[in-house]
């Protein structure tokens, strides 16, 4: 008898969607469980004290796990289904690396989104090189980072593929180019057009509108970023 | 032919570099042999360039001429390619890995940021501020430790979360003698402190340490030079 599997996330959180693109290419039921942010229920605040973040995935009566990537390769290890992760070490290792090049990506990623002058303009070119070393690990040929179908590289950069135009829209900024990066733009549209991922892939004009009101916050984030650098 | 005398594993490196370290000690517990490259970092070589053309840091494992960079990739990495051999890093329960990497990340993400800060920082409000954070999140691990009531935080024997957390074992040591204040006293953190000695003390680790003197030297220079650039 299978053990429930909730997933506790917030709307239009590109991290929430890893989560859920990943339960579902693996096959696994799962509630979902949606926070208002600005109202933090006690189920998400007894299962991420430290963080006070979603996504968060309950599964049966195990302490919860946190943090979208960690929440990735424990779904790939605890259930069975198509892997996520490539099976050779050495692929496994490269796919992980360039999931964390992610993470390490994103200050210059904001600040390029949220600040201006040449600040800005620096973070915008530093984000474009990174961009170029992301789109060379596309595999030639193929559809996805994970070859004919997504893998945990593709779930890791998925955010690029529907969140960048939600901000680039609400920052005014257009920093993903059809002409400067013709392949990762390529894949985005391969990303969106996934069934699996349509399946919760939430509406961008509403992530938009439910994005939109916290920009103020986005730009002090930002700010901060870049007079920490 | 024995398989592991077909393997060439190269490990590039720096004397001072904590995450070196961790992989040094996850490369003990397998017991592996492999030739060490001492990089200077203000004149690279050519190699390193070649094998982490991305982020042109140390530690780079290359393993049959292949290249990994990021410790913690390469920490893993070297978990699954001697999967059979020596002592496991990583526990062998998939939530039971998940919350291992939980707080593996929880070390560079949470608390070595303060810790820094408060080496880092002159006397004053904002370094007793950077004190507050690193206490807070000691008190988390502590916690955690507690929970396990195991030697190491991997169990039995230093796993991953040990291995990510095991440089301030002696660097805080050092920072203490340095800025003439304590962090981690038995006092306040009786856990932590006993696993701080058993964590020197641990096979892969007690013959696989940096040349103390030498680091306190660096870390002196290093906090006089933040002071002055302040």
């Amino acid at each position: 008898m299978a053990e429930p599997v909730k997933l506790i996330g917030c709307f239009g959180s590109p991290f929430v969607h890893r989560v859920e693109v990943a339960l579902r290419l693996k096959g696994v039921p799962y509630e979902l469980i949606e926070e208002d942010l600005n109202n933090k229920s006690d189920l998400l605040l007894k299962h991420n004290p430290f963080h006070q973040k979603v996504p968060v995935l309950l599964h049966g009566d195990r302490p919860a796990v946190c943090e979208s990537l960690i929440i990735i390769e424990y779904i790939d290890e605890a259930f069975s289904g198509p892997s996520l992760l490539p099976s050779d070490p050495y692929e496994r290792a490269m796919a992980r690396f360039w999931a964390a090049f992610m993470y390490k990506c994103k200050d210059s990623m904001w600040i390029a989104l949220w600040t201006d002058g040449e600040v800005q303009a620096a973070s915008a070119r530093e984000m474009k090189a990174n961009l170029t070393l992301i789109e060379r690990q596309l595999p030639e040929g193929k559809k996805f980072f994970g070859g004919d179908t997504i893998g945990f590289l593709d779930i890791a950069v998925g955010g690029i593929a529907h969140w960048m135009g939600v901000f680039e829209e609400i920052a005014g900024v257009h920093l993903l180019i059809e002409e400067e990066h013709p392949a990762l733009c390529r894949w985005a549209r391969e990303y969106i057009l996934d069934e699996t991922v349509g399946q919760c892939l939430p509406d961008r004009d509403r992530v938009v509108a439910a994005l939109t009101p916290r920009k103020e916050l986005y730009v002090s984030i930002a700010k901060a970023m870049a007079a920490q650098k | 032919m024995d398989h592991q005398q077909e393997e060439k594993v190269q490990l590039f490196g720096m004397w001072a570099s904590p995450y070196v370290y961790k992989v040094k000690w996850a490369l003990s517990i397998k017991g592996m042999e492999y030739e060490y490259v001492e990089e200077d970092l203000g004149n690279k070589s050519g190699q390193l360039l070649e094998h982490n053309p991305v982020h042109k840091k140390v530690p780079v494992l290359v393993y049959n001429g292949r290249p990994v960079a990021e410790s913690d990739v390469i920490v893993q990495f070297i978990d699954d390619v001697w999967k059979g051999q020596g002592g496991r890093i990583l526990p062998e329960d998939p939530h039971e890995r998940a919350m291992a990497r939980f707080w593996a990340r929880f070390v560079p993400d949470k608390l070595s940021p303060p810790i820094w800060k408060w080496f880092t920082t002159a006397g004053g409000e904002e370094q007793e501020a950077a004190r507050e954070a690193a206490v807070e999140h000691l008190r988390v691990l502590e916690a955690e430790l507690n929970l396990g009531r195991n030697e190491f935080f991997g169990g039995d024997s230093v796993g991953l979360v040990d291995l990510s957390l095991g440089a301030l074992a002696y660097v805080i040591p050092m920072y203490e003698e340095i800025i003439g204040a304590r962090l981690i006293t038995e006092e306040m953190f009786p856990s932590l402190y006993a696993w701080m000695g058993r964590f020197l003390a641990a096979p892969p680790v007690k013959d696989h340490l940096p040349p103390m003197e030498e680091l306190k030297l660096r870390f002196r220079a290093i906090r006089e030079y933040f002071l002055k650039n302040a």
